[in-house]
């Protein structure tokens, strides 16, 4: 029985795998996005957007070494939700009816799916922090092995969002509306473009958003991760809106009681 | 809440920085006051109340007592380093602003910006010996190291003056950039390099021939340049690297001191102001005026490893045992 979950998580995460060598446009973009936000957005907001020492950072920073961990976790959010969106095209499709034909249970698949999608989140982050060190963003070395379990968890609670996400979605097209109604708004109130404190400078109301936003949870622990600190209380926050989103999502998937089913999947 | 994420990590972490056995006093210029930082911990350990507008600040050859510029109590104070206590006060001329000490200790050169001139200081009396007269608003000082010539800035009359120190007079007077700051002598004597502050340039001089013979300026993308206003300098012993403050700009520059090119700028607190080495040339402390802290930075590695907040202001800064 073993060995089938075992085969079962090898043959998706080679899948996504397959997917992700095959797509190299993807690839790229997933690198691209965060790369033009670092050379050309933070180059422009440099002088204006002056950084103060806060932790985890022991001294001043430029604001290009401020926006990378939100940089990687923009990555991380936009994977999560590439997956979301791979789901509904398998749906679409009909490649999803051969795994759910599959005779281990639903929630097994989903939590494959996730990791699978993570694995590959990890990979893109790394390559990004890479080209970020040599744009003299250079964390201490140790930070590089931390942010590891972070990426891991912050990956996990992202993809767990966009499958949940999936469920709701019953076709490509109205994947717009996940740019608009997810993506933007969960990136642009959180703690990744500027620190909280700056927030609550003009906004107080803004800034408890921000703070409660579980994207600024994923930004922050990735943050403190690289600067070889634990943030307690991010991780708390990742881990209790993971356990949410995913419990959310099994639910959702579930045939007996989803919102998939019920609504009528297409073909 | 935010707790350290494995020992291990911070073990290691204290390996790669590793700690100075050394103390750092700022002067601040408006908290009245000198914070003594320790080098191992970079904590503040005590602030010593030594009178108005604390300024220029340094350690005696011997590292026993701290004098420090009070500027508007118009006096230079003792500070005896083993008490952290004022315990004299030594007559300095009107509105002394920076000092150097010659080589045995025994004489202070005190720059008097409101009265134009140079005030010599008998330190062991604690008397005035005598004034050279100066240009209008003298503020660098800098003595060469055999102490034979003493330099002053005079910041309307934008000259470096040099003063021969056993017949006190001027002996020489250079044109630099608009209201120089600061000078030091390169540790071979040969040079001595002036900031201008307005003119946003460092002047390096021969010593000798007493001639310009650079002019270095400074370019920093994403900040304006009316913001770039060089104050503090220092050149490392080895005659290799140059470090020169800039003021508002927030930016230390690195300068390669042969080829007289930048090679970098580190991020620092706001107005940044005076830099002190440690004894080894490892570390560089700079003073932030407006973000009142001081940033440590890893000479080797020309890093900015951390800022450490102080008292007010924060203006001068020396580095001793």
């Amino acid at each position: 029985m073993i060995a089938a979950y075992l085969h079962c998580l090898r043959g998706i995460i080679v899948r996504e795998g397959l997917r992700f060598v095959h797509q190299r446009e993807r690839f790229v973009s997933a690198l691209v996005r965060p790369l033009v936000w670092l050379f050309i957005f933070a180059a422009g907001f440099r002088a204006v957007l002056g950084v103060s020492v806060m932790p985890p950072y022991d001294t001043y920073v430029l604001y290009e070494v401020y926006i990378v961990p939100g940089l990687v976790a923009m990555i991380q959010l936009f994977n999560g939700m590439q997956s979301s969106l791979s789901i509904v095209y398998d749906r679409e499709m009909g490649s999803m009816k051969t795994l759910l034909i599959s005779p281990l249970p639903r929630w097994y698949l989903l939590v494959c799916k996730l990791l699978a999608g993570v694995t590959v989140s990890v990979l893109q982050a790394y390559v990004f922090l890479a080209v970020a060190w040599f744009w003299g963003v250079q964390p201490p070395l140790l930070g590089y092995l931390a942010v590891l379990p972070a990426l891991i968890l912050s990956g996990l609670m992202l993809g767990a969002l966009g499958l949940l996400l999936s469920s709701f979605i019953k076709q490509l097209e109205n994947f717009a509306g996940v740019m608009n109604f997810v993506i933007f708004p969960m990136f642009f109130a959180s703690s990744a473009l500027y620190p909280l404190w700056r927030v609550r400078e003009s906004s107080p109301l803004l800034a408890d958003i921000c703070a409660v936003n579980p994207f600024t949870q994923a930004v922050e622990l990735i943050r403190f991760a690289l600067y070889g600190q634990f943030d307690l209380v991010a991780c708390l926050g990742l881990a209790g809106y993971l356990v949410l989103f995913l419990a959310c999502a099994i639910i959702g998937y579930d045939p007996a009681r989803g919102l998939m089913e019920r609504r009528g999947a297409p073909g | 809440m935010r707790t350290g994420l494995l020992p291990a990590v911070t073990v290691l972490l204290a390996l790669a920085m590793p700690a100075a056995a050394e103390t750092i006093y700022v002067s601040n210029e408006k908290g009245n006051s000198v914070s003594v930082v320790d080098g191992q911990s970079l904590n503040v350990t005590k602030t010593i109340p030594v009178g108005k507008r604390p300024r220029g600040i340094l350690l005696s050859p011997d590292g026993k007592w701290l004098y420090v510029c009070v500027s508007d109590d118009h006096t230079i104070k003792v500070v005896d380093v083993a008490k952290q206590q004022v315990v004299r006060t030594l007559a300095s001329g009107p509105d002394p602003e920076q000092f150097v000490i010659s080589p045995d200790g025994s004489l202070i050169y005190a720059a008097n910006e409101d009265d134009n001139t140079v005030t010599i200081v008998d330190v062991a009396k604690g008397t005035a010996l005598g004034k050279v007269k100066v240009g209008v608003e003298p503020e660098g000082m800098a003595i060469s190291p055999d102490g034979k010539t003493v330099v002053v800035t005079s910041e309307t009359t934008s000259m470096v003056h040099f003063i021969d120190a056993t017949g006190r007079n001027i002996v020489g007077n250079v044109l630099v950039d608009n209201r120089p700051r600061a000078a030091i002598f390169t540790a071979d004597g040969k040079q001595v390099w002036a900031t201008a502050e307005i003119g946003a340039s460092v002047s390096v001089i021969d010593a000798a021939a007493r001639k310009v013979i650079k002019r270095i300026t400074f370019d920093i993308p994403g900040v304006r340049r009316d913001q770039i206003q060089p104050v503090g300098v220092r050149v490392s012993r080895d005659g290799k690297l140059a470090f020169v403050a800039l003021g508002p700009a927030n930016r230390v520059a690195v300068i390669d001191a042969h080829s007289f090119e930048v090679k970098s700028y580190l991020l620092v607190g706001q107005r940044v102001w005076q830099l002190a080495f440690n004894a080894d040339e490892t570390r560089l402390y700079t003073t932030n005026g407006v973000s009142n802290d001081i940033s440590v930075i890893d000479v080797p590695a020309l890093k900015v490893v951390k800022s450490v907040t102080v008292g007010q202001a924060p203006w001068g800064v020396a580095v001793g045992p």
